[in-house]
């Protein structure tokens, strides 16, 4: 950690001199979609002939579907054609040289969260420091992962060097059709996480895309594929509690996770991207396909998720549970406020015998924002034994914000067990005088009841992301009292 | 301590308060008494800064201030403690981290070093005895399924921890039973101090058996018509209200 800032800048430049050489002249493409833009794109990665043929096959298959329109969002349509669907990770020369050159609000937030100052630039894209880190972190990191056995890079390198694992789980979860953004993420994903975790192998640190190098620019169409073998465990813990800057509205990214026989995945996810100033103007469409399939038998997935940012959030987290006595669970903390939009939710799907999932939903909405929960518990006529609890809770802040529930159950075992429970309940005026006359500030208070709120939630996310949720929730709720 | 003069409050436009006048003087320990309606609750959320009450005339000053200029929260920071007749229920947040959250921000405001979570569980631990509580009661969401009578020592546990200047108790002795109304008084005499004042509000006498008042008010229709020393809990306890010309009618329902 003795770099100095001398040998850090001379490090930059030689790795971009090296790896963007050639791509000068073609490194972001110029807006819109069509089959020539993939090619290109699939060349420029030099990706597996199979790869192209997927991709293609999805654009064709997008081509033909409709924009869903069911969900309980509200935005202008997307213009598809006003995209640039490849650009290459902005030179240093075109980053902000120091936390100088960073917004002031952005700034504030981050002090506010106690993130340190190196991580704050990484954050704002601050050149020096995206590469000081990504320096120090790989040695600390790669060592282990590689004794272990675990495979743990960028889709794109997955490509080149595990070609014959990719394909024979890519889409294996998510089909490229799934549906309208599943299908769009196929045809164009610029990059994303891949992980193999070998038979037995308990993965000796929480994986983190916050840590891996690359993570910054993988753009808006990001792709992710984790495979749990038989018997492994790993947790996963995706993105981070500050907000990121970006410049791309549209989010459409797609996760798959697979789990054999007794294997257990822990995804965490904090995401707070930015959800547009206090009027309504700007934001993220946050549009979002992750499912698990525990094709194993005893096998275990765990999604956990606290979603604050984001102008729109459509997202729903699934397990489809094939293997016999496997388990899904679904952990949410959803909070919405001024304008924001969220559409969350799970699907569980009982296919074999004896399986079980567990829904804890918490939806906190202020503002005049709106917070719906849709979810699916399904049991086909095979799921002998299995069984089902949903909880699904939500509060309200003020009186100009809206909480909804969707719950779809369909049951075709008559052996299966469901139960579902659901409560609506407001930040009410009595706990805030309580909080008051004990001396403590309005926000303050309302931060503390929040964060009651969702302790059932917090207590499944790892140890220092249930602290940083906690701060981040106070942060997202700023203005919301008075 | 406290000054109240000529004052007037109401609820969603209905006047509860007419033309209360009270001084309270450091040390002193004052009851009111009263029927229900007579404005006994109003007079203590109007102290405390309940926002759902309007003043309408009249002031307040404490220790020279004027009370009404300032924020619910800040009059708390001040020293005014209110331990409310129907505790709230906060779900989840631990009564651990709400009183020590409670405590930081009095003592930050009074420019002293916050507690961290080990020194406040020690202290907390300790007072929470002092009212009969077990202490695991500590780690338990903020009157989550508390029993009525858990709810009002931890009221009492709260003024122990807080120790404020002026401790306003509404009908902290209702639906106690005679040995919890005992641990109840035992803490509030533990308040009595030079420094401190005590006003409680009771609708019955009995609480003042264990808690002797300096001085004992009576309350209708939101004004002061009586003052006494105790032995007027006692005359309004043989007599009745009725003696001095209030109808109590929920009184007289209940006995």
């Amino acid at each position: 950690m003795a770099t100095t800032d001398e040998e850090v800048r001379e490090l930059i430049k030689r790795e971009y001199e090296h790896g963007f050489v050639t791509e000068i002249e073609s490194d972001t493409f110029e807006p819109g979609l069509n089959e020539d833009v993939i090619r290109r794109l699939s060349d420029l990665k030099q990706e597996p002939e199979f790869m192209l043929e997927w991709r293609l096959k999805a654009y064709r298959r997008w081509l033909e579907m409709e924009e869903p329109e069911w969900a309980h969002v509200d935005y202008p349509q997307v213009k598809f054609d006003d995209i640039s669907y490849y650009s290459a990770p902005k030179r240093p020369e075109d980053m902000p040289q120091s936390l100088d050159e960073v917004d002031p609000e952005l700034l504030k937030t981050y002090e506010k969260l106690g993130i340190p100052l190196h991580e704050r630039a990484k954050l704002a894209g601050v050149a020096v420091d995206a590469v000081f880190d990504s320096v120090s972190v790989a040695t600390t990191f790669k060592e282990p992962l590689e004794k272990a056995g675990v495979i743990f890079c960028p889709i794109s390198e997955a490509l080149q060097k595990h070609p014959e694992l990719v394909k024979k789980y890519l889409g294996s979860v998510v089909p490229v059709a799934d549906n309208y953004y599943a299908a769009l993420n196929s045809a164009v994903f610029s990059d994303g996480s891949f992980v193999y975790i070998p038979k037995g192998v308990r993965c000796p640190l929480e994986l983190s895309t916050y840590f891996r190098i690359n993570a910054a620019n993988t753009g808006q169409f990001e792709r992710t594929l984790i495979i749990a073998d038989a018997g492994s465990y790993v947790s996963y813990l995706e993105g981070c509690t500050a907000p990121m800057r970006d410049e791309n509205q549209l989010h459409a990214a797609v996760v798959e996770l697979v789990l054999l026989d007794d294997a257990q995945i822990k995804y965490s996810t904090v995401q707070n991207w930015y959800p547009g100033d206090e009027t309504g103007k700007g934001g993220i469409y946050n549009f979002v396909t992750k499912r698990a399939a525990c094709i194993g038998k005893n096998s275990k997935v765990s999604w956990t998720q606290v979603e604050t940012g984001s102008a729109i959030t459509w997202k729903y987290p699934s397990c489809i549970l094939r293997g016999d006595n496997s388990v899904g669970e679904f952990y949410s903390v959803a909070l919405t406020h001024n304008y924001q939009q969220a559409d969350t939710g799970t699907k569980m799907i009982h296919i074999g015998k004896n399986t079980s999932s567990t829904v804890i939903s918490k939806g906190i909405s202020a503002g005049r924002s709106s917070n719906a929960y849709r979810g699916l518990v399904k049991f086909n006529p095979g799921a002998e034994g299995a069984r089902n609890f949903t909880q699904c809770d939500s509060l309200l802040i003020g009186d100009r914000c809206g909480a909804h529930t969707f719950p779809y159950i369909e049951s075709k075992n008559k052996s299966a067990i469901v139960e579902h429970e659901a409560t609506t309940s407001k930040v009410s005026d009595e706990q805030m005088f309580l909080c008051r006359q004990r001396g403590i500030e309005p926000e303050q208070a309302v931060s503390m009841i929040v964060n009651g709120f969702c302790k059932e939630v917090f207590k499944e996310l790892p140890m220092e992301f249930a602290v940083e949720a906690g701060k981040l929730l106070e942060v997202s709720l700023e203005g919301s009292v008075g | 301590m406290l000054s109240i003069k000529n004052l007037h409050a109401c609820v969603e436009e209905k006047q509860i308060l007419n033309g209360l006048n009270l001084e309270i003087k450091a040390g002193e320990v004052h009851a009111i008494m009263g029927p229900n309606g007579s404005g006994k609750s109003t007079l203590s959320q109007v102290l405390a800064g309940n926002e759902a009450f309007d003043v309408t005339k009249g002031e307040v000053t404490f220790n020279g201030d004027n009370l009404l200029d300032l924020a619910t929260e800040e009059r708390a920071r001040e020293g005014i403690f209110l331990a409310f007749q129907y505790p709230v229920e906060i779900p989840g947040v631990s009564n651990l981290q709400f009183l020590r959250t409670s405590v930081n921000a009095m003592r930050k405001h009074h420019g002293i070093e916050e507690m961290n979570a080990a020194e406040f569980m020690k202290l907390a631990k300790e007072v929470s005895k002092q009212v009969d509580l077990d202490p695991a009661f500590l780690k338990r969401g903020v009157n989550e399924g508390f029993s009525g009578g858990e709810k009002k020592r931890n009221e009492v546990m709260q003024a122990l921890l807080l120790q404020p200047k002026l401790a306003i108790l509404d009908e902290t002795d209702s639906g106690l039973d005679i040995d919890a109304l005992k641990v109840v008084a035992d803490g509030v005499n533990a308040l009595r101090a030079p420094d401190r004042s005590i006003l409680m509000i009771t609708h019955y006498q009995r609480l003042l058996d264990h808690i002797v008042p300096d001085y004992v008010h009576v309350l209708s229709e939101g004004k002061i018509i009586k003052s006494g020393g105790p032995e007027l809990a006692l005359e309004l306890e043989a007599k009745g209200y009725g003696w001095l010309g209030i109808e109590d009618q929920v009184a007289a329902n209940h006995e």
